[in-house]
């Protein structure tokens, strides 16, 4: 028998006689965990450079916000509830589990500042911090098992279901938490007994509960059971440490560093190769990834970290449509190849090319690159620069979608996916009864202007939309901004092509129009497509500042320079379309609203997704041209969330949201019932004019064309 | 297997606005751009897919000056191991059958077991392929979709039949066939890929290289010349319904079962 119980003076005695036992566990799990650990680092070592040592700061805000803050987590209200109250027990009890694992090997250990008045404090935070986790486990559990939540549950092609090994962990945290008690409140009823100074329990804490029942019984059994309790414990935090490199909780350990290293840079591709510069790129042999060491080692550090939670999937549209991407599960094959790819045991074997075996092209290609899955993930695990790198692998070897080439080719001849000639890129611009209200000039050596509007391909050249780039013009002129457009010399921006993964020819169409941007002098530049502003913004260098359309709207309107008179139907009901590439990725979500809120007698409703959780409208750029397998269009489904907002009118900012919703609305059978408008247009259709509209060419406009508009 | 395909650079359908010069006799081509005819490009994907199941080498050929060489920069980027461009004064203004004789003179300085044209150019006539056949007395097949290699002598070929149809034949080695777009589907090619094999060198021979008597090609060998081209004049226009939608459809149904095509 355990002698400090014979002696009945002193309950942490109890567990000297484990001593020998509890440093061999101690000595075992250390040394298990810090195996699985090296082999886990093995991959990352071998990945690809990724500096992200830089800016400690911002790095460190990172995790105060998403990691310590939990930030993310209450978009999802029952579970983001119970995860803040998890990870806020945990915290708390890091610093326990740490006393009561010395404990086993030197009982009198107290760790220091946990004496005294601040220890009883501290062990009542303790003892509640594990009833709430407990608790939350139970609860965890019953969610899990009785009310299945949908955005849990594994399609058959994506595998078997993860729900009875989230279970089992699950319930090692809470046996965890029962076994901690059961070491305290053993401990604390063997100090009652004889009389002692009785151990302070927080009222109804699992420990407190305990206590009553354990109060009567005798000491030799109390002292088995504060044995066995710290015995269990033992066994179980380290079973859990161990267990958790092998599925969705090791972002218990990873997450710290996951959100440390987190992407610092919004809207922006990572290069080809870390530390390649663009005039270098040709000596780079490979291009993107085709194995799983072509990925860096932070995503696939993302790998480890994805905690299964199913948020990214939930919110992706083209999961929500069918399409045969869902970004969890771009994760969760990864983290499985990557865990057969290094086994625990014995060497890597030789790898296998990703596209074919673990993800299939269409998978890779369906991604509109929205960002709604990176904006919802708590741990932050990055997608977009992924799926372009398996894209840019994809190019590299060949394998890119016939309906695809056709566009690429024309953007290589032409500089536009449309294969239209170049001279025609001003037409939109050239239209009769247009040039009549609004001269547009072209930007050459003799012709110049402070502000360049870049156009893009789509809005030149696609007869709908140049109506978009016409009100641009509009707008411009009625704001005095001395502006001008490159014409023929201005080609795709590219910012699609390289989301699709074509660098080279992305390079080019960048090195093109930087040279014409800067042999035009302008200062400023403008434009009302989201996909050329992000690029200009993002993937161009040394290009001056660029706006989009809705700021230089909102900034008119708050300076009074632009005036709207009331909305001629009162009974239209209008809502905002966040396009991706402005709202999400260069968060401009209220330039585009306030605009629309002073526009006398405009009702506006919210769509239930909007702002930073906006539902893409299908995807832009050569999105256009891919053909996706999917059950119904992303952009049918968005004009659905617009009825059901009660929206009768949709307002976007993008010359691509404008085609897929179009389509969608026709698609929906909503013609006639519901409309589509870009802001540009509904402004210049709004705006009061007191003044000749637009003289970028000192010209004189006859007045009645400007009130006859 | 030892395949030579005959490649050809044309402006490219899909990204010019095709129109007649001045004098009314050829296109305006000072704008254009050009691109592989697209064919051509189909059988060099089928002949790289031949090699990479049966091994072999892939030579692309075309006939033509110095700017054609971009469209065999480009299908050895595809993966060709070799482009050669034959070149030379004499070959100006050759008809049909003045191609196929340099192609044949191209051909029998080589060893090929099968030799692949495009079923036509998008600029010509479905000529060539047949003629050189017929000079080289190798078995022709047209409009091929499929090929399949029995062994090392035999081929089985797909070919496409009015209507839809396909028939199957086997065709011995060497033999030349015509390939039908949508055999396959080509790879991509990037500016990448290109810039890669910037500086292998392209062959260049000339017709006294090749045994070429130039009395047999070139505009005063050819005995098809063309005398006029130009956009003919549009029919009538499509006939545009404007009623509601009901009453389109049903106006719809109705044409349709007066010209024959419901029953």
């Amino acid at each position: 028998m355990l002698e400090g119980i014979q002696s009945g003076a002193n309950p942490t005695s109890w567990l000297a006689q484990g001593q020998a036992l509890f440093l061999f566990l101690h000595v075992l799990g250390v040394a298990c965990f810090g195996y699985i650990v090296a082999k886990r680092l093995v991959p990352l070592i071998r990945a690809e450079r990724d500096p992200r040592l830089d800016r400690p700061w911002a790095r460190l805000g990172k995790v105060f916000r998403f990691w310590l803050g939990q930030w993310k987590h209450p978009r999802y209200k029952t579970a983001g509830t119970l995860h803040i109250l998890i990870f806020t027990g945990f915290i708390l009890l890091a610093m326990r589990a740490f006393t009561v694992l010395i404990v086993g090997v030197s009982p009198n250990f107290v760790m220091p500042g946990l004496s005294g008045e601040t220890g009883h404090l501290y062990e009542v935070a303790t003892d509640y911090a594990a009833t709430v986790v407990f608790l939350c486990m139970v609860l965890a559990i019953t969610r899990r098992a009785v009310f299945k939540p949908a955005r849990y549950e594994v399609p058959a092609k994506f595998g078997k279901a993860h729900k009875a090994d989230a279970i089992f962990l699950l319930a090692l945290i809470a046996i965890l938490m029962v076994a901690d008690s059961l070491f305290e409140a053993a401990k604390a009823a063997g100090q009652v007994q004889p009389g002692q100074h009785i151990e302070f329990a927080a009222a109804l804490s699992l420990p407190w509960l305990l206590k009553i029942f354990l109060v009567s019984l005798p000491l030799s059994v109390l002292g088995g059971l504060c044995f066995a309790g710290y015995l269990l414990h033992e066994l179980t935090f380290y079973f859990l440490l161990c267990y958790r490199p092998f599925g969705i909780q090791f972002h218990v350990e990873t997450s710290l560093f996951n959100v440390y290293f987190s992407k610092l840079d919004r809207g922006k591709l990572k290069p080809v190769k870390w530390g390649v510069s663009d005039e270098h790129l040709d000596q780079v042999k490979s291009f993107g990834v085709k194995t799983f060491e072509d990925f860096t080692w932070k995503h696939m550090l993302d790998f480890y970290s994805c905690a299964d939670c199913g948020r990214c999937s939930d919110n992706c549209p083209a999961n929500a449509v069918g399409r045969p991407l869902s970004p969890r599960f771009i994760s969760i094959k990864a983290r499985d190849y990557a865990f057969q790819h290094y086994p625990m045991f014995g060497r890597s074997d030789n790898g296998q090319p990703l596209i074919g075996s673990i993800y299939s092209d269409d998978e890779i290609w369906s991604c509109t690159t929205c960002g709604a899955c990176e904006e919802e993930c708590p741990l932050l695990v990055e997608y977009i620069d992924k799926i372009v790198d398996l894209r840019r692998g994809m190019v590299d070897d060949g394998a890119v979608p016939q309906s695809m080439q056709k566009p690429l080719k024309a953007l290589n001849s032409r500089g536009n996916p449309y294969g239209k000639m170049e001279k025609k890129k001003a037409d939109w611009a050239n239209a009769k009864d247009f040039q009549q209200v609004c001269q547009v000039k072209t930007l050459d050596k003799k012709n110049g202007a402070d502000t360049l509007y870049f156009v893009d391909s789509i809005t030149s050249f696609d007869d709908r939309l140049q109506s978009i780039g016409r009100a641009t013009a509009k707008i411009l002129g009625h704001v005095g901004e001395n502006f001008g457009i490159l014409g023929a010399a201005e080609k795709d921006s590219g910012h699609d092509v390289r989301r699709f993964g074509e660098e080279t020819l992305f390079l080019a169409l960048r090195d093109h129009n930087t040279d014409a941007i800067k042999a035009s002098g302008v200062t400023r530049i403008v434009t009302a497509d989201p996909h050329a502003y992000n690029a200009l913004k993002h993937d161009y260098k040394d290009v001056p500042p660029v706006e989009h359309i809705s700021q230089v709207i909102a900034r008119g309107v708050r300076s009074g320079k632009i005036e709207f008179r009331p909305v001629e139907n009162g009974n239209d009901v209008y809502t905002y379309h966040d396009p991706c590439y402005l709202g999400r990725h260069n968060q401009v979500y209220d330039d585009p609203r306030d605009v629309l809120d002073a526009i006398p007698g405009l009702k506006r409703v919210e769509m239930a997704r909007s702002r930073d959780r906006s539902f893409c409208c299908g995807g832009g750029g050569l999105m256009l041209f891919y053909e996706p397998k999917e059950d119904q269009r992303i952009g049918v489904k968005r004009v659905q969330m617009a009825a059901e907002a009660g929206a009768n009118v949709i307002v976007t900012a993008c010359p691509f949201c404008m085609v897929n919703i179009e389509d969608a609305i026709k698609v929906a059978g909503f013609e006639g019932k519901m409309t589509a408008i870009d802001l540009a247009e509904l402004v210049d259709q709004q705006i009061v004019r007191e003044r000749p509209v637009v003289t970028t060419e000192a010209v004189e406009i006859p007045q009645e064309c400007v009130a006859g508009r | 297997m030892e395949i030579l395909v005959c490649a050809r650079r044309v402006p490219d359908t899909s990204e010019n606005e095709i129109e007649l010069n001045s004098t009314g006799n050829d296109i305006e081509r000072d704008e254009l751009v050009y691109s592989i005819n697209e064919p051509d490009n189909y059988a060099v994907e089928e002949a790289l897919q031949i090699t990479a199941k049966v091994g072999g080498q892939v030579t692309v050929v075309t006939v033509g000056g110095e700017d054609d060489e971009e469209i065999l920069r480009r299908e050895m980027a595809m993966g060709a191991n070799q482009g050669v461009l034959i070149s030379d004064d004499a070959f100006q203004g050759s008809d049909g059958k003045g191609i196929a004789t340099i192609l044949k003179g191209f051909a029998q300085k080589g060893n090929y077991d099968l030799i692949l044209t495009g079923v036509q150019a998008e600029d010509g006539g479905a000529q060539v392929g047949g003629m050189l056949a017929a000079m080289l007395d190798y078995p022709f097949a047209s409009l091929v979709n499929s090929i399949e290699v029995l062994d090392g002598k035999k081929l089985k070929v797909g070919r496409e039949i009015a209507g839809g149809n396909r028939e199957m034949n086997e065709i011995d080695l060497p033999c030349v066939l015509s390939i039908q777009t949508g055999i396959n589907e080509p790879r991509y090619v990037g500016m990448r890929g290109i810039r890669a094999v910037a500086s292998v060198p392209i062959p260049t021979p000339s017709a006294s290289e090749l045994g070429i008597d130039p009395a047999t090609v070139g505009s005063s060998a050819a005995k098809v010349k063309r005398v006029d081209y130009f956009v003919p004049a549009l029919g009538k226009g499509a006939e545009m319904l404007r009623g509601s939608r009901e009453e389109n459809v049903e106006k719809v149904l109705e044409l349709v079962a007066a010209k024959g095509g419901l029953k």
